[in-house]
């Protein structure tokens, strides 16, 4: 499989690995993905009583393309408000690593990942607010 | 592609089951024969062919001698896909009017089930075999399936993903009981474990020349003559190959055949030894250091030079870019764009998960000390960096069971 640049730049240099406190009030996480279909993919925010995302990370079991994916998602998201983040489309993602037609799944991948987290983080507000 | 590292070529080739480097000294042996001594060996009138054909002779004579056959039993082939093609289909073909059965295992190579699945549209009844956890075939499930219909028994001799030996000998007295022939594909078996076609009831035998330091495009098949065992030819012609495979031979690739088999007789054991050595090496230092690691096939049923691991919580593909210093071939096929893991990790039991995530380390004749400290280190450093990326092997370290979550598949 060749990969283009931006794809193996991301792979080998990661942006935001690692993991928040899924129980803290400011953080969402969103877990998509399925060990047997061969990527998972944690990602989480760190949000603002503003509503606007000040940290992301990710952790993905996942090809090439998965890590790339989700890497670059964290990147974008950073600085975003939650209605922005929630613009994201998995063809920018699919478009700026160049994924080959057999990786755009990955893209969607993330899409959903960053979807999640932030369901999940609207969800533990509604509750509190209610 | 490939670049230097104190001295160490890299990539690290550690592929010798999908293919061997060629032995020098069997290049030595070929290149006459492709100059000055270029004669046709089914030439009869003149000396040019007569060189050829003692030279082909020659090389029938040190095949033979690896496995305990007579030269009038070694049949040269294009290589082991056209050896097992032609001895199912062959022996299929011939005795159809008497017997229509064939029984086979799910583990086998692509091209024994493949030659399989085009006799069963010709109306042949196929029995495909399971395997157990450990890769080898439960002899009680054989006798089970052997019935007076039964005309062949197919089974490998060496898995090429994952190494593991199969019961020949027990394999062939079954066959035998029953009246049918036994064919094993020994690709991976031939000059790397001792054979014997009489002790171990074998009545075919696929071998193929560049998974032991030989040229590519050679093969053998072994055919019993004491009883005699008939085959319909898949090539006709000039009547080669005491007919059962015409064409011209290819002396240069025959003659390199010939030094490859005489040179694995010579250095089976020593070259074993030495294998065995770097593979214990290599997976003790991979164990030591990294858990969840697991050896699919038999622990002890198994050739040396073949360690197929699975990287619990790391997906392959991803593992397969971070040792890219490394030659080496994924159980998965995910390299090759279908997300499906490996067949014979399946047929295994072996979780789809693990399965995604098996490489298989292949060490042979020319592999070095250094190259496995290499690759020891390697390994090591980029699973602890997948590691400390993967969400499953955070999960584990937090206690969770993975299996007790409803993953969303896509």
């Amino acid at each position: 499989m060749t990969y283009s640049a931006k794809v193996i730049d991301h792979y080998e240099n990661p942006r935001n690995v690692g993991s928040f406190d899924k129980n803290d009030a400011e953080v969402g996480t969103g877990l998509v993905g399925a060990p047997a279909c061969g990527d998972v993919m944690k990602l989480q925010i760190r949000v603002s009583a503003e509503g606007v995302i000040e940290d992301a990370k990710f952790k993905t079991f996942g090809c090439g393309s998965a890590i790339a994916s989700s890497s670059l998602i964290t990147e974008w998201v950073k600085g975003k408000s939650l209605d922005e983040a929630m613009q994201i489309k998995n063809t920018e993602i699919a478009q700026h690593l160049s994924l080959p037609p057999v990786k755009i799944h990955c893209s969607v991948l993330a899409e959903d990942a960053i979807k999640a987290a932030i369901t999940d983080y609207k969800a533990k507000h509604t509750v509190e607010a209610a | 592609m490939s670049t230097q590292h104190n001295n160490i070529k890299l990539p690290v080739y550690l592929d010798n089951q999908a293919t061997t480097p060629l032995d020098p000294r069997v290049l030595e042996a070929m290149l006459p024969y492709f100059t000055e001594k270029f004669g046709n060996p089914h030439s009869r009138s003149h000396a040019y062919g007569w060189e050829a054909e003692e030279a082909v002779e020659l090389a029938r004579s040190q095949v033979a001698d690896v496995i305990a056959a007579s030269e009038k039993e070694i049949i040269f082939t294009s290589g082991a896909t056209e050896s097992n093609n032609l001895a199912v289909k062959g022996v299929a073909h011939f005795y159809k009017e008497k017997r229509n059965h064939i029984v086979t295992v799910v583990t086998e190579h692509k091209c024994v089930l493949d030659a399989c699945r085009h006799l069963e549209q010709e109306g042949f009844r196929i029995t495909y075999l399971p395997v157990q956890e450990n890769g080898l075939l439960d002899l009680k499930s054989l006798e089970e399936v052997m019935t007076e219909q039964t005309v062949l028994v197919s089974v490998m001799a060496v898995n090429n993903e994952i190494g593991v030996i199969q019961p020949l000998k027990e394999i062939g007295e079954i066959a035998h009981k029953y009246g049918a022939f036994f064919h094993t594909d020994a690709a991976q078996a031939f000059g790397k474990i001792p054979l014997d076609v009489n002790a171990m009831n074998i009545d075919l035998m696929s071998i193929s020349a560049h998974k032991i330091y030989g040229p590519k495009g050679m093969g053998a098949l072994y055919v019993r003559r004491r009883p005699r065992i008939r085959i319909e030819p898949l090539i006709n012609g000039g009547g080669q190959e005491r007919g059962m495979r015409s064409g011209t031979l290819p002396t240069p690739l025959v003659v390199g055949f010939g030094e490859a088999a005489r040179l694995a007789k010579i250095d089976m054991a020593s070259d074993e030894a030495r294998i065995r050595r770097l593979s214990t090496k290599f997976y003790d230092a991979i164990v030591k250091e990294i858990p969840d690691v697991f050896l699919n096939g038999d622990k002890t049923q198994r050739i040396a030079g073949n360690l197929n691991l699975s990287f619990a919580y790391i997906e392959g593909e991803s593992m397969l870019m971070a040792i890219k210093d490394l030659a080496v071939s994924s159980g998965s096929a995910c390299t090759s764009a279908s997300l499906e893991p490996s067949y014979v990790l399946r047929a295994l039991g072996v979780e789809e998960e693990l399965a995604h995530t098996s490489i298989r380390f292949g060490i042979g004749r020319f592999t070095t000390d250094e190259e496995i400290d290499f690759a020891i280190d390697v390994v090591q450093k980029n699973i602890k960096k997948l590691r400390d990326m993967s969400p499953l092997w955070e999960m584990v370290q937090d206690g969770v069971d993975l299996k007790s979550i409803v993953w969303a598949g896509h």
